[in-house]
């Protein structure tokens, strides 16, 4: 098996502590993404990963873990985007997008302030596009406490939410609170996002968020089963995106290594088209099919 | 310095036309994919040593290909996302195997006043040139469209080819726009001034004029800003995309308390009880 794993993996603390957040990252990202695809909220989930975006450097400016400033302005963007957005549909997509550019922009000032302010090079680089194998171990058990809330959040409100993200007129005649299931389901998307944009970059974390998830909603139509798929998918995604990572310092005499958020990507973007290969022809007609 | 308020001109000008129609056509998150999909042939053009507009023009029209398909097939969004992520993933990649990656990565993403060199002023304003032919040519059809999909059908628009030479145009618009605003900015410009413009006039030319007038202002602003203060010129359109289109929702909320308070009844005891029936 040498030539798949390039010596001294197994052994690699850096590897270990990328295994294991890239682990709990990919699950609670493809349970979050499933109801995320779900209701309709790709958009959403995209824009509040580059809203957390300007977290990363402002965590940094103030002198805290960049994990910190990712979930805390994800969930401060998560409730703008709730707040801000109207009844009609494009109305949302709009002030999503409005808020989704102001962020970017205060993001882009931050790094650059970042950037003259200190010494450290790289900050673009690792706020955007991640560097998991640069990542304390220490770090582990916050991302998995994080992690753990947002699964739990989705846990909770299993039920309203599954009613709520497919007939929002019918979980309201049942008397579901759909604004509260809102924006609970918002603050586990911002803990999902913020979580992710450590592991492979914050513009990145869609890909994990929504990829391993539209692929499993594709492949079954069971929520149950698909969640379980998504996290199959992620963990997977993830997991080889370390390796091939690991291996790619191995490829070519430049040494240079690929980083693993594109291997990650690339392999989330795959499993997505494989999925759709599977699917049956005569569902291609139906409106809203995946 | 005056080619850096000319290539300014030509990317406002654009962006408010261009942006109209993706309010109208609620495209802001296409207009958001194709700009990041063009960064990755950005990256891919340095790497190969051609011209950037050629690269970032190339990616964005596959981007708009890719889209327009994958779309028809079934939801557009998740399509839009993951071909969004992999534009990015793909030019960091790209820009990894180059020696200028820092500097290259921040201009491409958030912008650089001299974005556009005078030996690109040329191809840009062509560019640009044939995006406006474009919308002029497909302007009913594309309004049609855009405001009334059924309707349109029913009269025998090609909405699904609609869509492809929208978002082909799309691509163009972001081709040229990218250098000076940035890849993760210009979508903003391309949805605050005209949402803006939108909220103060009802007419469609009026609107697409206003978008540009609008857009204009913030470009030129946002570029005499950077230059004062050396921040990023991106910070600049983001923030003052997003108070053009503040602006707008608030002149509207006004003009409607406005409305409400005059419908309201002059004698407010026939209102409360009217008379008795005959």
């Amino acid at each position: 098996m040498h030539w798949l794993f390039e010596p001294g993996f197994f052994a690699s603390r850096q590897v270990q502590t990328a295994l294991a957040i890239g682990g709990v990252v990919a699950v609670v990202s493809a349970v979050v993404g499933v109801f995320a695809v779900m209701r309709g909220q790709s958009f959403a989930g995209h824009a509040l990963t580059d809203v957390s975006t300007a977290g990363g450097p402002a965590a940094l400016l103030l002198g805290i873990s960049p994990l910190l400033g990712f979930v805390g302005l994800g969930l401060l963007g998560g409730g703008a985007i709730e707040v801000i957005g109207a009844q009609r549909v494009r109305g949302r997509d709009l002030a999503t997008g409005i808020v989704l550019g102001a962020a970017t922009g205060l993001a882009a000032l931050l790094l650059y302030l970042v950037a003259t302010g200190s010494t450290a090079t790289g900050a673009t680089q690792t706020i955007l596009f991640g560097s998991i194998f640069a990542v304390e171990p220490s770090t582990v058990g916050l991302v998995s406490g994080f992690g753990l809330i947002a699964v739990a959040i989705v846990a909770l409100l299993y039920r309203p939410l599954l009613l709520a993200s497919t007939s929002s007129e019918l979980a309201a005649a049942k008397g579901v609170p759909t604004r509260l299931v809102g924006l609970a389901f918002m603050a586990a998307l911002a803990l999902a996002v913020g979580l992710a944009a450590l592991a492979i970059g914050a513009v990145l974390s869609t890909a994990l968020l929504i990829g391993p998830a539209a692929a499993a909603l594709r492949l079954t139509r069971r929520p149950g089963r698909a969640l379980a798929v998504a996290a199959l998918i992620g963990v997977g995604a993830t997991w080889l995106g370390v390796l091939l990572a690991y291996d790619s310092y191995w490829w070519g005499s430049s040494h240079n290594g690929f980083p693993v958020s594109f291997f990650v990507v690339a392999l989330s973007f795959l499993a997505y088209l494989a999925s759709g290969a599977r699917r049956p022809v005569a569902s291609a007609g139906r409106r809203g099919a995946l | 310095m005056i080619d850096t308020w000319i290539a300014a001109t030509i990317v406002a000008a654009i962006a408010g036309v261009v942006g109209f129609f993706v309010v109208l056509r609620g495209a802001a998150f296409p207009a958001h994919a194709l700009p990041n999909s063009a960064f990755a042939g950005a990256a891919a053009a340095n790497l190969l040593g051609v011209g950037s507009l050629l690269g970032l023009g190339a990616a964005a029209a596959a981007a708009a290909v890719l889209i327009a398909t994958l779309g028809r097939r079934g939801r557009t969004e998740v399509a839009t996302a993951l071909a969004l992520v992999l534009g990015l993933a793909l030019g960091s990649l790209l820009l990894s195997r180059s020696s200028q990656y820092e500097p290259q990565l921040y201009s491409l993403l958030f912008g650089e006043i001299l974005g556009v060199s005078s030996t690109q002023l040329a191809p840009v304003a062509l560019l640009a040139l044939s995006c406006v032919a474009a919308i002029a040519v497909l302007y009913r059809p594309l309004l049609y469209s855009s405001a009334l999909a059924e309707v349109a059908q029913a009269r025998g628009v090609a909405v699904g080819r609609m869509q492809l030479a929208f978002l082909l145009v799309l691509a163009g618009a972001t081709a040229l726009t990218v250098p000076v605003v940035g890849a993760l900015l210009v979508f903003s410009l391309m949805i605050g001034p005209p949402a803006g413009a939108r909220s103060l006039t009802a007419s469609p030319g009026g609107a697409v004029a206003l978008s540009v007038l609008i857009a204009l202002i913030a470009v030129w602003a946002a570029i005499a800003l950077s230059y004062l203060t050396d921040w990023p010129v991106g910070f600049f359109v983001g923030t003052l995309s997003a108070l053009a289109y503040a602006l707008g929702r608030g002149w509207a909320a006004c003009r409607r308390a406005r409305a409400t308070a005059a419908r309201s009844p002059a004698d407010p005891v026939s209102a409360v009880a009217p008379g008795p029936r005959r």
